[in-house]
């Protein structure tokens, strides 16, 4: 019986070859002395051009191929000392055609690693629907459809459901989402990191769209053809030092901007804000903003919550601060903002600055462009700078925003 | 110009002869069938065989029936074999080939995803690769079957024994008794008719999922 902790996995110099007499001519082969490590409960995805063997890897996971050389653990077990139907049961499996049976019904569908398990009819028809619901498709609407009569988004979170029926500590996706529309694919991997959450799966993920590398992996091995490793590590890691032209190229020129969709505003170092309350009296308040290179009062109520913004140049020399003629706050972040959204918003403000509220709407701090150009100029993108510290579960973990 | 008086007096023997004819079709289609399922079965797992097979069951169709009627007599005897030999040959071009058609139809991702959730290849045949082959195995018995109902009528000319409705047309030719001729090709016509449709009704009851109705089909 498979067990639902999540298994790290394992690739120990594997090689595959289709063609052993190419092979001996020294001619690449699919993968090349692959190695990576992926923690238990991360998602792992492999990305790389068409020919890049990323989907070979993965079929080597669950024995759809065997490698030339070299060995998959899983738990430290090699996969080819295991036997293959209970190797097979005890990983999840989603392609990118789905490959649903057509002559079953959806609720067949899900259950079919159970009955092949032998469960009892009532628990796989419980599971089955369980199931169903958690992939946000209504049992007792969908349960007795045939596949053909639903939608291409709809087959494809039934395949997700199929996959997760017996509890597999491991998922197996190959471009899951690659046949859907970009809308539904993006509610697909919002879903699926959703339901990541909670499942704590170890998933390795094939696709060869960065974007959707970079947003679904905690960690993003870029392949090259021929079947070579060149970069592994987090999403953040790679956009921030690309390894080679190749992985720059791959990545593309707009690596900085993806970096930053990756990072949030509780990542930058807290600025405070020379503040004041309305009421106050104008000429202390004017003497502390004129000593501050920033040259904007952010005037709070009594609340701390942000109420506008005062120049310096147009603050009175005496008299009490009042709130009405203050520039209004636009824009307004908390910590998970993005600092892309948070950058793409101060380009556009009256005050190139931005506060940070927590989630009573109390001010917590300032943001600004230089802030966001100072951390992109100084962060690494996630502290992960060798290769052997992605072995470790945990940084894995730190790294994951 | 049909006698219909001939008809009242024949009914027994008609329907004697219409129940031959079912029974010389379904031995040979039966039996036709189980040879295809096993060599399509073996023709799908081993590509290479696949051209020598097809092509022996193409070239056996190419002989005359009436010749090879003739030539098993010397061999086997006169008896059930004689004719049913011939009928299940002349299935088999048609049914091996849609049987071998009907496992290719299984689409690859369908056999992948059977493979990743540990089907065995036995298991995987049953539940998986039979079930999605039915409509191709099925338009192909259609075909064998209102093919062997024409061809069991030639039977008739091994003896009164054998034939089916057969019988009939060839004595109706020899007595030019064209009442006999059109009540035996007649009937002839409506037995292929009729197990056609039954083969319709029955594959539909087979695939339900093929049914592609109101009942709530989702838009693409």
């Amino acid at each position: 019986m498979p067990d639902n902790r999540a298994a790290t996995i394992e690739f120990d110099h594997v090689t595959k070859h289709y063609d052993r007499s190419l092979e001996a001519q020294g001619s690449p082969g699919a993968v090349d002395d692959l190695s990576l490590t992926v923690p238990a409960g991360s998602i792992c995805v492999l990305v790389g051009p068409s020919g890049c063997g990323k989907t070979t890897s993965l079929k080597m996971v669950n024995r759809l191929i065997e490698p030339t050389r070299g060995r998959i653990l899983v738990d430290g077990v090699d996969v080819a000392t295991r036997d293959l139907v209970d190797l097979r049961r005890s990983i999840g499996y989603v392609i990118q055609q789905v490959g649903l049976f057509p002559h079953q019904t959806i609720g067949e569908n899900v259950a079919t690693v159970p009955r092949l398990l032998g469960w009892p009819a009532a628990r796989r028809r419980e599971r089955a629907e369980e199931l169903l619901a958690l992939v946000g498709l209504d049992p007792g609407a969908y349960r007795d459809r045939y596949p053909a009569q639903l939608s291409g988004g709809e087959r494809q979170r039934v395949g997700v459901a199929r996959a997760l029926a017996a509890d597999p500590p491991i998922l197996l996706m190959d471009e899951p989402f690659g046949a859907v529309d970009p809308i539904v694919r993006e509610r697909l991997q919002n879903e699926l990191l959703r339901l990541q959450e909670t499942l704590a799966k170890t998933i390795l993920f094939v696709t060869h769209d960065i974007d959707e590398a970079i947003k679904m992996g905690d960690l993003v091995a870029v392949m090259a053809t021929g079947g070579r490793l060149l970069q592994y590590g987090p999403p953040a890691g790679i956009l921030a030092r690309p390894a080679s032209d190749f992985v720059a190229q791959f990545v593309g020129t707009d690596r900085g901007l993806k970096r930053m969709s990756l990072a949030r505003v509780g990542e930058l170092p807290i600025r405070p804000a020379i503040t004041a309350r309305p009421g106050d009296a104008a000429a202390p308040a004017r003497a502390r903003i004129l000593a501050d290179p920033f040259p904007y009062l952010l005037l709070v109520d009594e609340r701390d919550r942000p109420l506008g913004w005062l120049d310096q140049h147009t603050l009175p020399a005496e008299g009490t601060l009042s709130a009405g003629a203050v520039i209004p706050v636009s824009p307004q972040f908390d910590r998970r903002t993005t600092l892309k959204d948070a950058l793409s918003m101060l380009l556009d403000a009256d005050v190139q600055a931005g506060v940070l509220v927590d989630r009573d709407g109390r001010l917590r701090g300032i943001v600004t462009v230089g802030m966001v150009a100072d951390w992109f100029r100084s962060d690494s993108g996630g502290d992960l700078p060798a290769a052997s510290a992605i072995l470790d579960p945990s940084a894995a973990a730190a790294a994951r925003v | 110009m049909i006698d219909w008086a001939w008809l009242s007096d024949h009914v027994p023997a008609l329907l004697y002869r219409t129940g031959q004819h079912l029974y010389l079709a379904a031995v040979a289609i039966a039996v036709g069938l189980a040879i295809s399922l096993a060599l399509g079965v073996v023709a799908a797992r081993r590509r290479r065989l696949y051209p020598p097979f097809s092509l022996v069951a193409g070239l056996v169709y190419t002989i005359p029936s009436l010749a090879l009627f003739a030539a098993l007599v010397p061999i086997v005897g006169l008896n059930m074999l004689t004719a049913e030999v011939p009928l299940v040959l002349y299935t088999l071009v048609i049914l091996f080939r849609n049987v071998v058609a009907g496992f290719d139809a299984v689409p690859p991702d369908v056999q992948e995803a059977a493979d990743a959730m540990s089907y065995t290849s036995t298991s995987r045949l049953v539940r998986v690769e039979l079930p999605l082959a039915v409509p191709l195995i099925m338009a192909g018995l259609r075909v064998a079957t209102v093919s062997t109902i024409g061809l069991v009528t030639i039977t008739a000319t091994l003896g009164d024994a054998f034939g089916g409705l057969g019988y009939f047309i060839f004595e109706g030719a020899r007595r030019s008794f064209p009442t006999e001729i059109y009540a035996g090709a007649i009937l002839t016509i409506l037995l292929a008719l009729g197990l056609d449709r039954l083969f319709v009704h029955l594959q539909g009851r087979l695939t339900p999922w093929e049914r592609r109705g109101s009942d709530g089909a989702s838009p693409a």
